[in-house]
Parts: C-alpha cells; structure tokens; sequence
C-alpha cells in the first residue's frame, strides 16, 4: 500500500523515437488507473518503467514518496502481470505462485498460507500440482494473478491481461478481476488497448496518444467531457460522429440543419462537432435542433440499431446513430433531433475542447 | 472407400482384387527399405564381431552363423590383449570434459548475443561463423606445430582444447537461436519476482535451456568421440590413444592378416556408447530439435 507518483517521466530511445513524453501523474492507494491507448502510444513502456525493466531517460518514478529509480525491479516491492503470463513452465502451479515469495525468505507455513488463500480466491485449489503447460489459458491468467496477488505488493501493474483470452471468458475474468481488485488496498496501473475494460474496470483513465497524456479522469469524465477530438473518437462505441463544419455567425450548418453554437465559443470561422450515436434519437415534442436525411445502412447489434444516415442537403456528410432496435422509422427523410447538450464542440487546429 | 483401377493403367497390376491397400504396402516397403539401407553396415559389423574367424572368410558368405560359429572371442582378446578398457576412459574423458567445457563456454556467450545490445553483434555473429567456415586440415597443421611448441604431446589438453573450440562456434550458433525464442516475458517476470540476475539465468532459463543443452551436447560428444586425426597424431603414446585410433591400430598375428573380427568389435564398442546416449536422451533432443516450432 503506497502511492505512486511518475514525475516528469520521458522515455527515449533516440532523437525521433520518444515513446513517452514528459508524463506526470499520481496514483493513489486503492486507486485502479488505466492507461489506455491505440499500439504504440508508449503505455507498455510507462508499465515497465514503473516495474524498473526499464530505466526512464528523464523524470522519476515514486512509491509512498520514495524515489525507486536507483533500485531494480525486485527491490521495488511491484507484481505485475504480463499479457503472456510468463508462467515457469518447469515449476508446477504451487511454485509458480511462491517462487516470488521463496526468494524473500519467508517462513513456511506464512508461505503456504498465502498460497492458499490466494489459491481459494482464484479457484485454483485442484490445479496446484500441474504443469502450466497443462492448464488452459483462462487457468494460466488467474496463476498469474495469483502470483501478484500472493505478493502483497506495494504496486500492481498489469500488461493487457486480457488481450490473450476468447471473448466469452475475457468477460467473465473482466468480472472476476473488478471484484479482486476491489478488495485489494494497493494502486493498481492497467494497461490496455481496450476501451471496454478501461471504462468497466477504472476508477481513473488516462488516455494516451502518440506519448503524450491526452487526458486524465474518472470513466464518467472521460466519456461526458472528452478533452480533445483524440479522446473523443477513441473512447465510446460506435465511435462519435465527429464532423468540421464551417462556421455562419452564431450557428454551422449540418447540410440542411442549422445548428447552434453554444454562447461562449471563441469566434473563428470553422469548429469540430461531435456527438455520440447514442444520443441522437428520434424527434420529440419541443426538440428544434433536427437534422434529416436518408439512411443507407442499418446494422443490427441486438438490442439496438446502428443505423448510417447521408443528410439531406450535403451527400457528403454522413452521421451514424444507435436506435433502440422496438423503434419504428423510415428509411426515407428520417428526422433525428441533436440534444444541445451531447453536442461536443472543438477547435479545429488545436483539436481541444471548447465548450 | 473403394479403388477403382482404370483399364488404361500403366501397370500391369492385377485387374482383379481393387481391396488391396497398396498404398499402405508401398508405405511399409519404403519403410522396411530405408530401415535396411541404414542399418544393414552396422548389423555387418555386429554379425562379423560374434562370428569366428573361419565363419567371417568362409565363401560363401555366412548370413546365420551356426551355434558352432559363435564365439565372444573377439570381445574378449578386446579387453584382455588389448586393454581396450584404457582407450575407452580415454575416449570418454576427453569427450565428456570438452562437450561440459563447450556448453559451460558457449552458452553464456549464446545467451549475452542473444539478449544484450551489444555493439557489433553482427561482426562477432560474423567471426563466429567463418571460424565453422576454416578447412579442417588447415586447422590441424597449425595446431601441430602449437602443440609442439607447447609440449603438449600425450596430454589430454591437446584433444580438449582443439575439440573445444571446433565445436564452440555450433554451440553458440544453436544456443543463441534457442535463447532468442525464449519469451523476455518470463526473464521480466523473474526479475520482478526478485530474482538476481545469477539466480534467474540458474533456476529459470537452465531449466528451461535444457533440451537445447542436450542437443548441442550430444551433437559435440558425437565429434569428439568419433575425432580420428588430431588424436592420432598428438597422442602417441599407447596409453593416452583414444578409441578411433585404437582400432584402427589393431594389428593380427601376421602383418598380412586383416583382423576382422576384433575390427568390428571395437567397432561396436566404440558405437554403443553413443547409441545408447542418444536413446536415453532421446526424449530432450526430439524437443530440443523442435523448440520453437509450436508456440508454447
């Protein structure tokens, strides 16, 4: 149990490959923050960084207020689960969960009590005695937990824990690890690719492209008031309709439709709209902002529609929106209304937030 | 499932039975041929080593010696005249010490080219693999007048070294392909769990090199076993020969008389150790031959 800070991290490998830039972020006790972000945006290296695998080119890496970067990955007292597992193939499941703990000359009986417990919460109590190799992968994911959580870390670090097992039971273990989680004291840094489990399992996400941190908050946050237009289409599905409109006095023109600006929008004469698919839905009394078109294509997710819409007035301009799937509608001249307040407005060049 | 046989065939193959598995009776044809072709030389030397001397020259040839015709003779004079069992100490030290000299060498340097970011890797991978590249006799003129100056003559170093370093360059080649597939995952995983660097290379990838330790082991026992020319010229006293060279020493009564026998029986004395190493490890080299083939 201890917070964890990163401090001014920056992690390059050469002039042009800085996979991380100048990040700075706390993680407090019983906090689970996610680090999510498409390939390549640097969130594996900011994991490993705090794991000690890798040394930071700049800025420091604190555990309850003490500087880690002068000690190695097995002084910093860390778990961390690797999205292959990294199970010992040549131990059996028993060893694999104690060899951490062997190593720092515990007793016993504290040993195998803690792999017990461990053991009974993961329900790997008839499995103890085998090989990793003959486990199926969803029992090799809750070893290695069982690895982490055996450890009582000051840290928890986990590398895409999920990205190796079948859907179904990726979303079983998705359960499975908020309730573990829950109950465990220490920070948490998850990394993923994932925006479902960011959202389900995150207490804080932090959205990350290109290494730099694009926004930092609560799932709620991130998803109502997205910070930028990279956090904007990146987080929610279907992704947002994002779409840059030229600007005519206090409104922009949606094909046909005219939408108004909020009041207090810098004046320049172009702005990005956004809105989710979600929130576009069939007119009601007293709606005025309403935008018409034909659909083109209706995909059908189950329990709502995914419909594609070409709005009247510019053929090039298409909006995608969820309809519960019990709604009737036409396929010609369809009217959606634009709630005001779904609407997210950014600027053009800087891509930021507006309103 | 039924063959239908066409009338235009090629072969004159009866027309009249189409349920002979003829696929399966080639199968084992090319089967019990390729078995035959392989071992027939060995079982020769087998049967000519229990044969007596009259059976081995009778014309014509015996194929299935008679009670009467068996003797363990050959095996015997071996050990008794011959004091084989000096050249097979011989043998085996010098063997064995180089094989554990060439994995205790080669490994650490497979592994160090394998996982650290060594400047001009490329070059020492290069150096490496041109060492395999020298002729052998090459080789062998230089270390003679090495030897020579050394005084090494008659010492077990002379084969140790050279047979060393022959098969150092493989090792490292082999190791390093074997550590490269290794998953980094597990050595992170190890250093996170707290393990040293010592205690991770010992306790987490020896276990798990060991099927390729075997490999390339029995692979450098093979040579240094069977190496005829550097231990025949740098060992000449009687007691440091090795078995190669023994047997061919092994001289008959009359300077005319070629001595079948006893040759095929250090023949098979020389080769069983080796059969049998190959089958007991037999298991670890089949996966040692296929690491990286399927993931793990």
């Amino acid at each position: 149990m201890a917070k964890l800070e990163l401090q001014n991290l920056t992690k390059a490998y050469s002039q042009k490959i800085v996979p991380v830039k100048d990040l700075s972020l706390s993680v407090e006790d019983g906090e689970f923050l996610t680090l999510v972000g498409p390939s390549g945006c640097g969130k594996s290296t900011i994991l490993r960084m705090i794991a000690g695998l890798d040394q930071p080119t700049e800025g420091r890496v604190l555990i309850g207020g003490k500087d880690v970067n002068p000690l190695a990955p097995g002084d910093r007292n860390i778990a961390m689960v690797f999205q292959s597992y990294a199970l010992y193939p040549h131990m059996s499941v028993q060893q694999n969960i104690a060899s951490g703990l062997k190593l720092r000359n515990l007793a016993t009986g504290d040993i195998q009590k803690r792999v017990q417990d461990a053991s009974r919460v993961l329900g790997l109590d008839p499995l103890l005695d085998r090989r990793p190799a003959k486990l199926s992968g969803g029992q090799r994911q809750r070893v290695a937990l069982a690895r982490a959580l055996v450890r009582n870390p000051d840290v928890f670090l986990l590398d895409e824990p999920l990205s190796n097992l079948d859907a179904l039971l990726r979303e079983q273990v998705r359960a499975d690890l908020k309730q573990i989680f829950e109950d465990q004291q220490s920070p948490v840094v998850y990394v993923t690719h994932d925006q479902t489990e960011a959202m389900t399992l995150s207490s804080k996400v932090a959205v990350l492209s290109d290494g730099y941190l694009q926004q930092l908050g609560s799932p709620n946050e991130i998803y109502k008031t997205p910070a930028n237009r990279f956090v904007a289409s990146f987080i929610g599905s279907p992704q947002m309709n994002i779409i840059p409109l030229e600007r005519v006095n206090n409104a922009v023109l949606l094909g046909d439709s005219k939408v108004d600006l909020p009041t207090n929008l810098p004046a320049k004469s172009s702005v990005i709209m956004g809105i989710r698919p979600e929130h576009l839905r069939l007119p009601r009394e007293g709606d005025h902002q309403i935008v018409q078109g034909n659909v083109f294509l209706v995909e059908n997710l189950g329990m709502s529609d995914l419909i594609s819409l070409r709005v009247h007035g510019d053929d090039n301009l298409t909006l995608r929106a969820l309809l519960p799937s019990d709604a009737t509608w036409s396929r010609e001249n369809l009217k959606l209304a634009l709630p005001p307040e779904s609407i997210h407005w950014f600027d053009t060049e800087t891509e930021a937030r507006l309103n | 499932m039924t063959t239908v046989t066409k009338p235009t065939a090629p072969t004159p193959s009866s027309t009249s039975d189409s349920s002979i598995p003829w696929k399966r009776i080639l199968l084992w044809l090319a089967i019990a041929f390729t078995v035959i072709f392989s071992l027939a030389p060995v079982l020769w030397q087998v049967l000519t080593s229990i044969k007596t001397n009259a059976a081995i020259t009778a014309d014509p040839t015996v194929y299935f010696p008679g009670l009467d015709q068996l003797t363990a003779r050959h095996y015997i004079d071996l050990f008794r005249e011959n004091q084989f069992q000096i050249y097979i100490i011989n043998s085996a030290l010098v063997s064995v010490i180089s094989t554990i000299l060439c994995l205790a060498l080669g490994s650490p340097a497979a592994y160090a080219l394998a996982r650290l970011r060594i400047p001009g890797e490329q070059l020492v991978l290069g150096a490496v693999l041109v060492v395999t590249l020298f002729p052998y006799i090459l080789l062998f003129l230089g270390l003679l007048e090495i030897v020579r100056a050394l005084g090494l003559a008659n010492n077990y170093l002379a084969l140790i070294v050279p047979y060393t370093a022959i098969n150092l360059p493989l090792t490292i080649l082999v190791m390093r392909s074997f550590f490269q597939q290794l998953p980094k995952d597990l050595e992170d995983s190890a250093k996170v769990d707290g393990y040293n660097t010592l205690q991770m290379l010992w306790q987490i990838v020896l276990p798990m090199t060991l099927p390729a330790l075997v490999t390339t082991g029995i692979l450098a026992f093979i040579f240094a076993w069977n190496e005829f020319l550097f231990a025949l010229t740098f060992m000449t006293r009687e007691s440091m020969k090795t078995i190669p060279v023994a047997a061919a020493q092994l001289g008959g009564t009359t300077l005319f008389e070629v001595p079948y026998g006893p040759l095929a029986a250090s023949t098979v004395v020389g080769t069983l150790p080796l059969v049998l190493l190959v089958l007991f490890f037999q298991r670890r080299i089949v996966q040692g031959l296929t690491a990286g083939s399927v993931k793990g």
